[in-house]
């Protein structure tokens, strides 16, 4: 094995790295994948939501056989004082099509099931293998990876790096910093096991439909943060995320900052009688396009969450690792098809690609996003929250008191708590950022 | 709902672990008294690893580490942690992620 050359070791078999080793094994690339858990997934936690396009770019036929959940048909976005949520919901019957848009997944069922796919092009992957550290020559050009099995470096043209949020070699070799703690999020989940009928009838799904539920508000104690609950088909992934530079200031605890967000009256029910079979917690890329690092180098391409490429607005990431994984095996079989050397120069092909997809576009226009979230934290996520909730309570609870007093008692309460200067500035900042 | 009355050991029983014993993959370096962030990882990190020992040093035992990295985020620069993986198909197995 170590006497061997590959084409291209792809680091990891998360969603960016099973792309790319795909992608590069159907083209007749010879491909090694390492990933270091017993199997592919066993290291990787996602919510999670599957979009379907970027898949069916990689695997048209996906439907055929892959494990999915449910098919989601409702979206709810909740905005959440101590004791309410104030809601906006779309469901549509639109997305009970043939070919649904976004599906809820296990990650570790669904990565084996890509894995599987990834063999059946060709690559070679070998689980239960830690790269240690990537081998390179005098010049600083990558050449190949050790790893924690007995034997020398294992030499190949190019070494894509898809070792996640975490990533170790790319900081090692000093391509990359190790993530800022304003840069990424903690998020904590628990797999909430409930027969699949309890389910549809709680959330008023037929079949295999789904729903997601995602909020914001007091539940991050004045963090910027997000609470999640998406309906798998017998069982509810639960989660509250938050960034991990306001954990350290607050000294929240993420546990209890779950176990509170479980606990509160609109979402307790929902979990009622259910069986918790896992608690997880991974680091979710939230600096945006200002925190994606160099792309690639002289032998070495990044991908996926190891690059930040994460939509924190949009809650997008698993896609947007998808096809950063896909476009970086196109470059790569691409130059290797003209017979030219996977140097930086031409590697730059990759980030040529990337920035004329979605991905990079999706991510500058929101470069301003997670400054303004971030650093107006408990505006966003306390103080407009409670006055929502205030106001909606305002507006349906019948007391008698005349309806225009009560309209201006909501009036003053938003100005009392941020001042008319503050709302107006709040409100273009946030439009300028958005736009 | 208060933080005192949720155990992590509870929930960390639920997952899978395969130890990898005498070995473990985050080690903290020798310290009179902790800085603000190693001291901050008795309360932020999800598995609880990291403890106040007597002489109020900060000591780890990643037995039931997640591999989240988020102690690396705090605390590598600095130098006050060595954070690597565990070795291949040690550490945290998770069966649905």
């Amino acid at each position: 094995m170590t006497e061997e050359r590959f084409d291209a070791i792809v680091v990891g078999a998360g969603m960016s790295g099973n792309a790319a080793a795909y992608t590069m094994a159907s083209r007749g690339l010879k491909v090694l994948q390492l990933e270091r858990g017993e199997y592919p997934g066993s290291k990787n936690v996602q919510g999670a939501i599957l979009y379907a396009n970027m898949l069916e770019t990689i695997i048209p036929d996906f439907r055929d056989d892959a494990p999915l959940e449910r098919h989601l048909v409702e979206q709810r976005f909740w905005v959440t004082d101590d004791t309410s949520h104030t809601g906006m919901h779309y469901r549509s019957d639109d997305f009970n099509e043939p070919a649904p848009n976004r599906y809820t997944i296990i990650r570790a069922q669904f990565d084996k099931w890509f894995s599987r796919k990834v063999r059946a092009a060709g690559a070679i992957v070998l689980c239960e293998t830690t790269v240690t550290e990537l081998a390179l020559d005098a010049a600083g050009k990558v050449i190949g990876v050790h790893t924690d099995r007995a034997g020398s470096v294992i030499h190949a043209d190019v070494v894509v790096l898809a070792e996640g949020v975490n990533g170790l070699l790319g900081t090692r070799a000093r391509f990359r910093k190790v993530p800022k703690p304003e840069a990424v999020a903690l998020a904590v989940k628990e797999m909430h096991f409930l027969p699949e009928e309890v389910i549809n009838e709680r959330f008023g799904l037929p079949g295999d439909q789904g729903c997601v539920i995602e909020a914001a508000g007091t539940i991050s104690r004045g963090m910027a943060g997000l609470g999640f609950l998406y309906t798998n088909k017998e069982s509810i992934s639960l989660g509250i995320g938050c960034l991990v530079s306001h954990f350290a200031a607050t000294l929240e605890s993420p546990y209890a900052l779950l176990d509170a967000f479980k606990n509160h009256p609109s979402i307790r029910p929902l979990l009622a009688g259910s069986e918790i079979k896992e608690y997880a917690a991974h680091l979710i890329p939230e600096g945006g396009f200002k925190a994606i690092p160099q792309l690639f180098g002289d032998g070495w391409v990044v991908v996926g969450d190891a690059a930040q490429l994460n939509n924190a607005v949009h809650r997008e990431g698993s896609n947007l690792a998808m096809t950063s994984g896909r476009i970086a095996g196109e470059a790569i079989a691409a130059i290797k098809s003209r017979k030219h050397p996977m140097t930086s120069d031409n590697l730059s092909l990759y980030k040529a690609m990337l920035d004329k997809s979605f991905v990079l576009k999706d991510l500058r226009k929101y470069k301003d996003m997670p400054a303004l979230l971030h650093t107006n934290s408990r505006n966003f996520f306390t103080t407009y929250p409670q006055l929502m909730s205030q106001a909606a309570q305002n507006f349906v609870r019948v007391d008698g008191t005349p309806k225009i007093e009560k309209e201006r008692a909501t009036t003053a309460a938003l100005i009392k708590a941020r001042s008319r200067w503050g709302l107006v500035s709040d409100a273009v900042r946030l439009a300028l950022a958005w736009r | 709902m208060t933080a005192s009355v949720v155990r992590i050991e509870d929930k960390l029983y639920q997952n899978r672990y395969l130890v990898d014993a005498g070995r473990p993959h985050i080690k903290v370096r020798q310290h009179q008294s902790p800085s603000p962030n190693l001291l901050a990882l008795t309360v932020v990190c999800p598995a609880k690893c990291y403890e106040v020992n007597e002489d109020g040093q900060v000591e780890v035992t990643a037995d039931g580490c997640m591999e989240c990295g988020t102690c690396r985020v705090l605390c590598e620069e600095s130098g006050d942690i060595d954070w690597s993986y565990p070795r291949g198909g040690f550490g945290v197995l998770f069966k649905f992620g």
